[in-house]
């Protein structure tokens, strides 16, 4: 297996476009890092609960859940994954409580909707409450009640086209706050998430938009400063044909007379429906695959490294997730 | 899902194993189909909103509903919120003008009325600073846009963007009324955290204007500060402490400035609203095959009968297109595997694994799809199989409205 090619890294945000499975990516990721043995916290910030569905589990609260362990490998004890949904409401509360002793105005703040208007309304304040708590969880000597010491945090994050904005809102606070708690707060943030134990991942898939996109991101990210980690093709497509089949296929020059015969050979009844039908998905596939393959190139020519992915026709359900996951680690991803 | 197996002419000792893989066999039985063509050209459909969350390809539907609608006779606007590059450049609206602009291309000679499209691409805080000018006085508008509060909460408060589409929805709709431009609308829904974002940000807005917050800020400008109850005083207080006390004023200046606008635009909203309820209104709730999107979807159509919208009905889009005979996946995996042990060299191998693969895929998907069906029997909808490449043109989106109008 090779080296992990982000050894620095203790934080690891997964980005992608809506659809393209980051999800699934970032569980396979915390399950990967748990088979080296690593104690995980999987965090999503986007209130879907997308993690409990994908372990099997119930909702998760604001609180860190242990949801899964990793595989055993050889003599080391696999690490364990926690899961935790970061609301933005009970983060505020909890920044409250943990920086200003507010107290009864901490109660007031809610009687008077300060709470909802700064988690919903007032600009950036979400995001910041979101980081916040993450960084929180990333840092080292963390401290206070029951909080464990994670040797890597993964973050299911906002989308690629918020990523940018999302991980660089402190930045934005820090310029706007010059002084105080908020301000150092912020550069701590910052300082964190520019650092090389960060790294940030997107997801894609071979499509033009959200290879596009990926591109689109990963200059986002770098002008804003942000470490870019990999990228991780999603959902490929079964290569079950070689390049000159495929070819054969796209042109319509496959040996119609060989396939029937073959099948004929693998006790299959024969119908000129059959082999049409063959013939045609045949010909389908090796379309998209032209598509793919160029996409693929283009995703080679960004300039980081690349990871795949395979689409699983049953779905990634717990079970898939390992198989993700110890793709993952083959390819050096973790 | 019974109903399969039409096209199976052999052995029958092999049909029990085949009676799931029916082409779109579910999306027919038991949930009606939804017939595109007569929503798009009945005259009473004067709306028409696409929603789902993100990634299921709503920005492009929305342009193909247009597209279609306007080549069998209606005159169109299609507002978009995020369009890929080239199909915004294909469609001529590349750049931010917010302004509805012609797309030329546009055929549909068949009819005997012509009918025209017109896109635009949503500008949200052009939008915003437009109805802030509306609204105030020229000296109140100037203060309001240059308050630094205001700049971040239209350009970057979660909701503004939802907000504003619905926004230059009643816009374009009264617009339209007036001026008799258009007769049909269509929306594209921007890409939130949820997809019910957009129905909640008028709310929420007009919430948070008209809120107790709010008053408190407007409070020490308004009132003697002996006034301030002991509570306002706290909070208060422990705002300053937490984003300071230049961030407090740019918001108490906002507010004040905002003040006489508030009631106009809680009616604003509320117009909004009740246009979305209106009966001409049509929604399509659009999904992809897969367990996330779709479970969105049913959320969505819930929602919506809730909150007495019409929905038109559920787009399935990228559907993986059904495998042609009716070889099962396990007999192709099985006759695979026979074959790779005789005939190592044979492409034929290859070819029963991907027929393997896409019959699995298309079960999944339908399974997928019956449970929806299940759960939301009154719900019409259309399967629109997935296309081998990226639509960036006015030539693909015709072909999506083909797809869609099959059904």
């Amino acid at each position: 297996m090779p080296a992990p090619a982000f050894p620095r890294a203790k934080l690891h945000v997964v980005t992608g476009k809506g659809g393209t499975g980051k999800t699934t990516v970032a569980a396979s990721l915390a399950l990967a890092l748990a088979s080296q043995g690593k104690d995980v916290l999987l965090c999503e910030v986007e209130g879907r609960q997308g993690i409990a569905r994908l372990f099997d589990v119930e909702p998760l609260p604001y609180e860190e859940r242990r949801i899964a362990v990793g595989l055993e490998a050889g003599d080391e004890h696999p690490g364990t994954v926690y899961g935790l949904h970061i609301e933005p409401e009970a983060a505020l509360l909890e920044y409250l409580a943990m920086y200003y002793r507010l107290g009864r105005a901490g109660r007031a703040l809610d009687r008077f909707g300060v709470i909802e208007f700064a988690t919903t309304l007032a600009p950036g304040v979400r995001d910041v409450l979101l980081t916040g708590k993450v960084f929180e969880a990333a840092k080292k000597g963390r401290r206070g009640r029951d909080s464990r010491l994670y040797d890597a945090v993964v973050l299911d994050a906002p989308p690629t086209g918020r990523i940018a904005r999302f991980l660089g809102v402190n930045s934005e606070l820090a310029g706007l706050a010059k002084m105080g708690p908020i301000k150092s707060q912020a550069d701590s943030v910052m300082s964190l998430f520019r650092s090389e134990r960060t790294a940030i991942h997107l997801v894609t898939v071979l499509e033009e938009m959200p290879v596009q996109e990926t591109a689109d991101g990963i200059a986002e990210l770098r002008e804003a400063g942000l470490p870019v980690g990999g990228v991780v093709v999603n959902l490929a497509r079964p290569r079950d044909l070689d390049e000159a089949d495929l070819k054969a296929a796209r042109e319509g020059t496959l040996d119609r007379a060989a396939v029937t015969a073959d099948l004929e050979t693998a006790g299959l009844s024969i119908d000129d429906g059959l082999v049409t039908g063959l013939l045609t998905e045949a010909h389908d596939h090796a379309v998209r695959r032209a598509l793919e393959d160029h996409q693929r190139e283009i995703v080679s020519e960004l300039g980081v490294p690349t990871y795949e992915l395979p689409r699983l026709a049953a779905g990634a359900d717990l079970g898939g997730l390992y198989e993700l996951a110890a793709l993952l680690e083959q390819q050096g991803l973790a | 899902m019974t109903k399969a197996g039409t096209k199976s002419t052999k052995a029958s000792s092999r049909d029990r194993g085949r009676a799931r893989v029916g082409p779109l066999a579910a999306a027919r039985s038991p949930a009606a189909v939804l017939d595109v063509d007569a929503l798009l050209d009945d005259p009473g459909t004067g709306i028409i909103v696409c929603c789902g969350s993100g990634g299921v390809g709503k920005t492009t539907t929305a342009a193909a509903l247009a597209l279609r609608a306007a080549e069998r006779g209606r005159q169109v606007v299609v507002l978009t919120i995020d369009p890929a590059r080239r199909l915004a450049q294909s469609m001529g609206i590349d750049q931010l003008d917010n302004t509805p602009r012609p797309v030329s291309g546009v055929g549909g000679g068949t009819r005997k009325k012509s009918g025209s499209l017109a896109a635009m691409m949503l500008d949200m805080k052009r939008t915003f600073d437009e109805v802030v000018e509306s609204q105030a006085s020229p000296e109140k508008a100037r203060q309001i846009l240059t308050n630094p509060f205001y700049i971040a909460l239209s350009s970057s408060f979660a909701g503004t963007q939802e907000y504003m589409a619905m926004e230059k929805l009643g816009q374009l709709h009264a617009d339209a009324q007036r001026e008799g431009t258009y007769d049909l609308i269509v929306v594209d829904t921007p890409p939130s955290r949820s997809a019910l974002d957009f129905l909640d940000a008028p709310e929420r807005l007009s919430r948070f204007l008209d809120g107790r917050f709010v008053r408190l800020l407007l409070a020490p400008t308004k009132g003697p500060a002996r006034l301030m109850s002991a509570g306002v005083g706290l909070v208060t207080g422990a705002v300053t402490k937490l984003i300071g006390a230049q961030v407090l004023r740019d918001m108490q200046t906002f507010v004040a400035a905002f003040d006489t606008l508030f009631g106009g635009f809680r009616q604003r909203a509320q117009k909004t609203f009740e246009l979305l309820q209106a009966d001409k209104t049509a929604f399509l709730v659009v999904a992809a095959p897969e367990p996330d999107a779709l479970r969105e979807a049913a959320y969505f159509v819930e929602r919506l009968n809730e909150d007495r919208m019409p929905l038109a009905g559920l787009i399935v889009n990228r559907a993986s297109p059904a495998p042609e005979g009716a070889l099962s996946a396990d007999e192709a995996m099985a006759a695979s595997v026979r074959l790779a042990q005789e005939r190592p060299e044979s492409v034929t191998a290859g070819l029963l694994r991907l027929h393997a693969d896409r019959a699995r895929l298309v079960e999944r998907e339908t399974g997928l799809r019956a449970r929806f069906a299940a759960a939301h029997p009154s719900v019409p909808t259309a399967v629109v199989p997935a296309l081998a490449g990226d639509v960036h043109d006015l030539a693909g989106l015709r072909q999506v409205g083909a797809l869609l109008a099959d059904g």
